[in-house]
Formats: C-alpha cells, sequence, structure tokens
C-alpha cells in the first residue's frame, strides 16, 4: 500500500487499528520525496532525523492508548512558521541560515498532538508572490503539469500535497496565498477568521491580514488540522478568544436551506470561460444538493488590489525592517560603515519582489504621501468589509473562483507584477475584510489543470464553508484524483 | 532689543514595572548585557508584542495626577527608522491617539505660581544600549533595556526661562516620584528630558526658530544648558544672525552645546497604527479604581504641611518637593512635635550635610527616629543646641544614634552650677585685666569670658545658665 497517498484521517484508521506505524508512514513519505522532489522541488528543508525521532514518539504514544487525530502523521510546514532547532528562511536568502530558537504557537499545537514535521515547504519570498517564483530556493512545479506554476505564495505546500510528499500541510494566506495555489494544484486549502489561529511564530508579511490555515487532500483533514490549529493565544494580541466549536459536525450537515450567495462582481471580465464553467456547474450542484442560490453584490470588489498592494507593502516596510544583518540572518561581509552595512546586507539579501514592495510601502507612508495613499486604503478597507457585512444578510456563504483562471506557465508573468497582481482580484477582499474563505477543487481545465471554488463566510463561520466544501467532495468526486507523475 | 525664551520639555520617564513592555522580561537594571532578553524584545522574527497592563495604570496615574484627559480608546503606533540598538527596526510608541492629553501642572518661581500646559502623555517602548570600544573601532550592543515602559510627557511651550523650565521638570519628577510610578533616576536614565528652545523678540506672538538639546542628565545640567542656549542664541540674534534649526548634545564636561551631525536627525519616522496591538480600550471602572487608589499628591501635602504644622510656603515646598524627604520628615514628626523646628533642622543641617557628602536623602545615615531623639535630647537641655550639631555630624559620619555619640564622647550639657562657679572663679582669677575692663563698662567682654568657659568644658556648659552665673560673678565684685 502506498501510504504516502492516504489523507490524515485514512491514515489515522490505520494507526488506530495498528495496520501500520507513524515509522513506517514516515519512512514512506520520505520514499515518496525521494522519487520525485527532483521533479517537483516543493521543500526547502528536509527534517529527515528528527521525524524519525518524532515518528517513533508518536508511536510509543500511540500504544500507550494517547493518539489523537494528528499523532503520528507527517506534515510539511510552509517555511514561514519559526521551528525551533529547525531552519526556516521564509524563502528568502536573508534568512538562508537563520534557526530559530522558539516554535511558533501553531508549530507547538502540531507538536503536542504528536505531528511529524517532516520538513520545510517552498514559498515565494517573504509571502510576497502568486507563483513561487520570488523564492530564492528555487519554483517548485506544479504536479499537474511541471511547466507550470504552482501557485503562491503556499506553493510548496500545494505542490507537495498533490504530489503525495506529505499527509497534510500548513500555509499561510495574506491575500490569497493558500487558497490559490490550493486552487492550481487540486487540493483543500482554508483560510480561517482573522484571529482564529495565532500569528505568534508566524514571520510577518502584512500583520493586519497575514493568517495561517490548513492545506489538505480532502475536507475531512482540513477540519482534523483546523481543529487542532484554532484558538486563542495569549501571545498574539489579535488572536480572539472565542470557543472552538467541533468542525467535523458540519461535514455530514448537507446544505439543504443554505443560502448561497453568488457575488456578480467575481464573475466579470477576464474570468477564464472554463473556469467560470466548472464554478457554475460546482453552484447547480449544491443547488441540487437543497441550497438556495442568490445573487448578490459586493460593490466595491475592483478596488481591493489597490487597497491591498498599499496596506500590504506598507506593514511589509517596517515587519521587514528587523532584516538589517546586524542579529541575524544575511550579513554583508565587506561593509565599511553601519549605513553601508544595512544597505548591502539588505540589497544583497532581498529579492527584486520584496524590494519592490519595501518600496512601495515606504513611499506609501512617508510623511505627506500618508493621507492620500495608507489613510485612503484604509478607508476602501472599510468599505470592503461593509460589502461583506451587507452580503451576509442576504446569504450564509459566497462561492466564487479562487484564480481567474487556471495556473498559468512559469516565467508568464514574472516580469509583469501588475498582471500577477491582478491575478489575486478574487481572494484579496476576503483578507482585508478578514472573513473566513477556502478553496475546494471544482474540475479541471480542457488542458487538465485543476480549477477551485471558493467558499467564503461571515467572521468565525468556517462551520458552514466546511458543510459547502462536504458537499461539492462529495457530490463532484474530483478531490482526491491524482496526477501521473512518475 | 529684549528677548523672551520659550522653552517647551519632552520627558521621558521609565515605569517601574517588574516586567518590560511587551514581553515578561525583568526591567532589572544592572544586569550582564543581553541577559534580560527573549525572543520578543530581541526582535526575533515571528514573534508579537503583547501589552503589560501595569504599563498602561501607571500611564493613566500620571495623566490623572497631571490633571490631563484620558483617551478612553487609544493606539499604539510604530515609529520606523533604523539603529543597532533598535531590533525590530522600529519602536512602538503613540502617535496620533495617546493614552493622555490637555493636561497641566503648577509651578512656583520668584512666588508667583504658574500653570503649565502638558500637550500630550504618550506610552513606549525603550530601546537598547550600544557600548563603544575606547579602543578598537567596535560598538556592542546591548538589548537588556530594550522594550522597557516608558511614558513621554510633552509640555506645551509654555516655559519662559530656565528657571521655570527647573521648577517644572522638579515638580514632575516629584509626581512620578509621590505616584510610585517611576525611580527617577537621572543617572541611569530612568527619568530624562529633552528640551525644545526658542528667543523671540519680547512682545512678538510668533515663535522663533528653535533648538532641540539633548543629553542633561540631571536637573542643574538642565537649567545650565538652557541657560548656555538662551546666550547662545541671544549673541546670535544681536548679531543679526539666523538660528539654525537643530539638535544639540549639551556637554557636561566642556559646558556648552554641540550639533549633532544632521544625518543623524534627518527621519521620516513613516508613523502608522501597529496592527499587532488592538487599541486599548480604557473602561470608566477602571479610572474611577485608579483615581480613588492615588497618593497625596506633593501640592496637595504641601498645603497640609503649611496648614497644620504652620510651616512657611519656602520650606514646605522644599520638604514636599521630594517625596523620600517628606516622608522622613513626617517619619520623625511622630516622635518629634514641634513641626517647624523640625523642618528648620531638616532645611538647615540636614540637607546641608547630605549636600556636602552629595548624598540623597535614602542614603542619609541618620534615621528619621535618630533625628528626632537628637531634637528631644536640645529641648530637654541634656544637649545644647550648639553641640546637637556636633553629635548631628558625628551621627552623619557613623550612623550611631545620639545617646551614644553623647554618651562617647561626653558632651551632657553641664548644668551644675557648683562646677561651673568653681571654672569660673578659676576665670576671674586668670584674667584680672579683663576683669577690670569690663567692671569698667566694656561689658562687650562677656563673650571673652563665656567663651572661656565654653574651652574649659569642650561646649558643653549649659549656655544660659554659663551667662547668668558669669554675669552674677563679674558683677558681684
Amino acid at each position: 500500500m502506498d501510504l504516502h497517498t492516504l489523507t490524515i484521517h485514512q491514515l489515522h484508521e490505520r494507526l488506530d487499528r495498528g495496520e501500520v506505524t507513524s515509522v513506517e508512514a514516515t519512512e514512506a513519505v520520505f520514499g515518496r520525496i525521494d522519487q520525485v522532489e527532483g521533479k517537483v522541488g516543493a521543500y526547502i528543508t528536509l527534517n529527515r532525523t528528527e521525524a524519525m525521532v518524532q515518528a517513533e514518539a508518536a508511536d510509543q504514544r500511540r500504544a500507550a492508548g494517547d493518539g489523537g487525530a494528528l499523532c503520528g502523521i507527517p506534515l510539511g510546514l510552509k517555511d514561514i512558521v519559526c521551528t525551533k532547532g529547525l531552519k526556516t528562511t521564509c524563502g528568502s536568502k536573508i534568512l538562508e541560515s537563520f534557526v530559530p530558537p522558539y516554535d511558533a504557537t501553531v508549530v507547538k499545537k502540531l507538536k503536542d498532538a504528536g505531528a511529524v514535521i517532516i520538513g520545510k515547504l517552498s514559498m515565494d519570498e517573504f509571502a510576497m508572490g502568486s507563483s513561487n517564483e520570488t523564492c530564492a530556493f528555487g519554483t517548485p512545479k506544479n504536479p499537474w503539469d511541471l511547466a507550470h506554476i504552482c501557485g503562491g505564495s503556499s506553493g510548496g505546500s500545494a505542490a507537495a500535497l498533490a504530489a503525495d510528499e506529505c499527509i497534510a500541510a500548513i500555509g499561510s494566506d495574506t491575500g490569497g496565498s493558500i487558497r490559490q495555489p490550493a486552487s492550481h494544484c487540486g487540493v483543500v486549502g482554508m483560510k480561517p477568521t482573522y484571529g482564529r489561529v495565532s500569528r505568534y511564530g508566524l514571520l510577518a508579511y502584512a500583520s493586519s491580514l497575514d493568517q495561517l490555515g490548513p492545506m489538505t487532500k480532502d475536507v475531512r483533514d482540513c477540519t482534523l488540522m483546523l481543529q487542532t490549529m484554532s484558538g486563542y493565544d495569549p501571545r498574539d494580541s489579535t488572536s480572539v478568544n472565542c470557543p472552538v466549536p467541533d468542525y467535523s459536525a458540519a461535514l455530514t450537515q448537507g446544505v439543504k436551506g443554505l443560502k448561497v450567495g453568488v457575488p456578480k462582481e467575481y464573475f466579470g471580465e477576464g474570468l477564464d470561460s472554463e473556469v467560470e464553467q466548472a464554478v457554475r456547474s460546482g453552484i447547480r450542484l449544491l443547488e441540487e444538493a437543497g441550497a438556495e442560490i442568490c445573487q448578490v453584490s459586493l460593490p466595491h470588489t475592483d478596488y481591493g488590489v489597490a487597497a491591498y498592494y498599499i496596506i500590504a507593502p506598507a506593514e511589509a516596510s517596517s515587519n521587514l525592517a528587523r532584516y538589517d544583518g546586524v542579529r541575524f540572518g544575511y550579513r554583508h561581509q565587506e561593509a565599511e560603515s553601519l549605513l553601508d552595512l544595512y544597505c548591502k546586507s539588505r540589497s544583497g539579501g532581498f529579492g527584486s519582489e520584496v524590494k519592490r514592495r519595501i518600496m512601495i510601502g515606504t513611499y506609501a507612508l512617508s510623511s505627506g504621501y500618508y493621507d492620500a495613499y495608507y489613510k485612503k486604503a484604509l478607508q476602501v478597507r472599510t468599505l470592503i468589509v461593509q460589502d461583506f457585512l451587507e452580503a451576509f444578510k442576504q446569504c450564509d456563504v459566497l462561492v466564487s473562483p479562487v484564480s481567474p483562471f487556471p495556473a498559468w506557465r512559469i516565467g508568464e508573468k514574472i516580469d509583469d507584477p501588475l498582471s500577477m497582481y491582478l491575478s489575486d482580484v478574487l481572494t484579496i477582499p476576503s483578507n482585508l475584510a478578514g472573513v473566513p474563505c477556502m478553496s475546494v477543487p471544482c474540475g479541471f481545465s480542457g488542458a487538465g489543470l485543476p480549477i477551485g471554488l471558493q467558499i467564503q463566510a461571515a467572521h468565525f463561520a468556517e462551520e458552514k464553508i466546511l458543510q459547502v466544501a462536504a458537499v461539492l467532495e462529495n457530490e463532484l468526486g474530483v478531490v482526491g484524483k491524482k496526477p501521473s507523475l512518475v | 532689543m529684549e528677548f523672551e525664551t520659550v522653552i517647551g520639555l519632552e520627558i521621558h520617564a521609565q515605569l517601574k514595572t517588574n516586567t518590560k513592555i511587551f514581553c515578561g522580561c525583568s526591567t532589572e537594571f544592572g544586569k550582564p548585557p543581553n541577559t534580560n532578553t527573549c525572543p520578543v524584545c530581541l526582535g526575533m522574527p515571528g514573534v508579537l508584542p503583547v501589552l503589560n497592563r501595569t504599563v498602561v495604570e501607571y500611564a493613566i496615574r500620571m495623566g490623572l495626577a497631571t490633571n490631563c484627559e484620558i483617551n478612553r480608546t487609544n493606539q499604539f503606533a510604530r515609529k520606523n527608522y533604523f539603529y543597532p540598538d533598535l531590533p525590530k527596526g522600529y519602536q512602538i510608541s503613540q502617535f496620533e491617539l495617546p493614552i493622555c492629553e490637555h493636561g497641566w501642572v503648577e509651578i512656583t518661581v520668584d512666588d508667583t505660581i504658574k500653570r503649565i500646559g502638558l500637550t500630550r502623555i504618550h506610552m513606549e517602548e525603550d530601546a537598547g544600549k550600544l557600548i563603544h570600544d575606547d579602543h578598537e573601532p567596535v560598538s556592542y550592543v546591548d538589548l537588556n533595556r530594550t522594550g522597557t515602559p516608558l511614558i513621554e510627557i510633552v509640555s506645551e511651550p509654555d516655559l519662559r526661562s530656565p528657571e521655570e523650565a527647573a521648577a517644572y521638570l522638579r515638580k514632575l519628577h516629584a509626581i512620578v516620584r509621590y505616584l510610585d510610578i517611576c525611580d527617577g533616576n537621572m543617572q541611569e536614565g530612568s527619568f530624562r528630558c529633552d528640551a525644545n528652545i526658542s528667543l523671540r523678540p519680547k512682545g512678538q506672538e510668533a515663535f522663533g526658530t528653535r533648538t532641540e538639546l539633548k543629553n542633561m542628565n540631571s536637573f542643574r545640567n538642565v537649567q545650565k544648558a538652557l541657560e548656555y542656549e538662551v546666550r547662545r542664541q541671544r549673541d546670535i540674534l544681536l548679531d543679526g544672525g539666523k538660528v539654525v534649526q537643530q539638535t544639540l548634545l549639551w556637554d557636561p564636561d566642556t559646558n556648552r552645546t554641540n550639533a549633532m551631525r544632521s544625518k543623524e536627525e534627518a527621519h521620516d519616522y513613516r508613523y502608522f497604527p501597529d496592527p499587532d496591538l488592538v487599541p486599548i480600550v480604557i473602561s470608566e471602572e477602571w479610572i474611577n479604581e485608579i483615581t480613588v487608589s492615588l497618593p497625596e499628591l506633593p501640592h496637595q501635602r504641601k498645603s497640609r504641611l503649611i496648614e497644620t504644622l504652620g510651616l512657611s510656603e519656602d520650606d514646605a515646598g522644599i520638604i514636599t518637593g521630594d517625596r523620600e524627604l517628606a516622608d522622613y520628615f513626617e517619619t520623625a514628626l511622630v516622635r518629634y512635635d514641634n513641626g517647624k523646628k523640625l523642618a528648620n533642622w531638616i532645611m538647615t543641617e540636614l540637607l546641608r550635610e547630605l549636600k556636602e557628602r552629595d548624598q540623597e536623602i535614602s542614603q542619609c545615615q541618620v534615621t528619621p527616629d535618630g533625628l528626632a531623639e537628637l531634637l528631644t535630647m536640645v529641648d530637654k537641655g541634656t544637649i545644647s543646641g550648639k553641640i546637637a550639631k556636633t553629635v548631628f555630624q558625628e551621627m552623619m559620619v557613623s550612623g550611631k544614634d545620639a545617646g551614644t555619640v553623647v554618651k562617647e564622647k561626653n558632651l551632657v550639657q553641664m548644668s551644675d552650677e557648683g562646677d561651673l562657679l568653681k571654672m569660673i572663679d578659676e576665670i576671674i582669677s586668670a584674667n584680672p585685666d579683663q576683669v577690670t575692663e569690663y567692671r569698667g563698662g566694656k561689658t562687650k567682654l562677656m563673650g571673652f569670658f563665656v567663651g572661656q568657659l565654653m574651652q574649659k568644658t569642650k561646649g558643653r556648659a549649659n549656655p544660659q545658665l554659663a551667662n547668668q552665673l558669669l554675669a552674677k560673678a563679674l558683677d558681684n565684685k
């Protein structure tokens, strides 16, 4: 049996029945990595030795009757969360040798649950990108077609899942960075409500937008990961202290009577017809399953990208100031003065997309420009929040495409940042509003590339998203299809 | 031309919390470099700040004690700049919505009471310290102080002289000490101030060009630096020149100010609300709780001492200007109830002795009880007032109590008539010329005879009795 192809719950059942051990499953995953990683390139760092130790410990724990849903499950982590003693690069040369002295809260929770950490997954540098091409350590390929991007910024997580190089993964989403690669690689990815999952230990890109979330092979796995990752953290002032429900209960609720809103602005100009077709067939299935479909409007959707590309770079320009070559990470060796040290270390350590956003953000916050850019962007953000609040008076969830088109070819947009930025038009608003959202596979393009369907819900209504996703998964039969990599 | 001086002060007070403002590290001073640190205050990737509630409470205390409005919703902002003592590349401070605004305090200069406006008080984190090697071109970074909570208190440009600035600074120093929110140590930098100063022709409404003064680490230096800057700016203006807006560092060794390099001050801080910290919402209940718990403040204590003990305005002002001194006074008062005499002794003897030794009242060897005992001995006639001064000096040096010093040095006052008369007889027979002159009408010589007697008794003769007996003996013959 190919253990690496299993989902969390499938592997958990086998572990529970004593048919396999975590050590065997972990070895199987590393075997798969040895087999396909040369083609895919999903990982930046592998954690082989420590992972085997964790797997053995998990087996003992399970033998002692203490094996929860994630105990002994091999996971991949986006290289954006701090892992104590394990290199954390954030896809950047400036952190190529950085070994954190502490675990992110989410990492600690996963470790406490007995998960096995396989390694750190590739990503766009500091999560700035939509194709994983800005990573300083190479670009992972889309397992469905190696000439195509896997999406970004959590590209490594999505590619590793599609290629069965881990059982489940975590990603982070600032403007679509979980959902878009999940959509492009045919896996499930959820960005929870802002404040649902602790950001402590997540390397900040844009603090008011960043949120960690699960990336999994199916919807049930998503609930299992979310259950463990969620919850208030006293170390994160923006995490919200409200109870975490039993998410798995949502899986069997169905959608009868659920009001599903279809936002007209999400089906506008520039939407690929194959993507639209796949999403609309998903909506029809929901209707057949008893959901009430209604048209809604989120009139400020078009301004999301513009507001995002002020707010996110502004926060980033400040968040990335600590990478100065003084205390950790890359330091240029030939600096002649303090200023020279800053300039040379940062010029040499950051890639061009990161520098571009630092420059944009610095400009937007400069005295004399603050009101015209940053303040205005915050006002737009408020309007977008109001759009969602209005929409959720009329419906329970919003369904739409995730990306306007399937994965493009590697290199196609990398020299055209504006067109790359615009590809995030359908995912950015949920970050600006802080609402939960998910990409669930809903079909394939004619060229055989996966297409995802986006579900958004009101703050802390993750369960409604899971209800819809579970129905789509059952009815469409798309989830679980595998690329023929080998 | 006559000029008017315009001064505004920015005071930074380190708050006496046990832990730092955004993490659980200790704020203890004097630890080995970089030991009071954790990933949060080191600014490691991925960490987040969590606000220390006590910092907000202390800031509210200060706001209430200085008649400020407390903003019910206030917010932290990031002040962005690069420097090796600032690990995150930004300082978490407050900008648009500080915790306190629109306050005032009263100062007294030349018997005139004047109200000085407070623009704002905001909370922020301190930076670390750079230590420059004296011999090698190397600098070291110590981040122990990083994240120590500060409040910055910004005054209106209401101060019109260096004296007023010094009085204002002392006033705020007294308030933070009374509130027990800051240890007030200027040498260690836990209470420090920068000044903005400009001159304008008397009668003119518009402000002149200002300079900013830094690095004044004592009350005296603040006043000296401002006085220097007043002279410097006046000389420039009288010569028809223009004051350049710049930041100046006070050099206490040369007693002059030097300009900082302009590069070091050319900042655009790009303030924006810190997305890692949610806005702080302060409830009415909390403010009421803090209001009720406020201690007696310097001006209230001063009025009380004047009203209940009859102290003079000046004495009460000086004694209550320093919380420790006022506590010392009131502790001594428990055992010695003549407030005026006690105040007089403190104002003259105690403060002089402390100043000579360059000591604070907290370092004083003489306890309040010890001083009360000493003054009681004077009142009872055990020792004379003059001897008491000698005893006090000895107490300041050795830390022994008054009784012990008096016994050891055999300083008990001689009040036995027989003993004194015996010595008076000896003096009269040893100084026949002076006796004759005295009896001939040169009564000023009384002082001479008293001196002789004091010499013989080593100053222990009861002065009144000595005078009385001498007069009697000299007049009789």
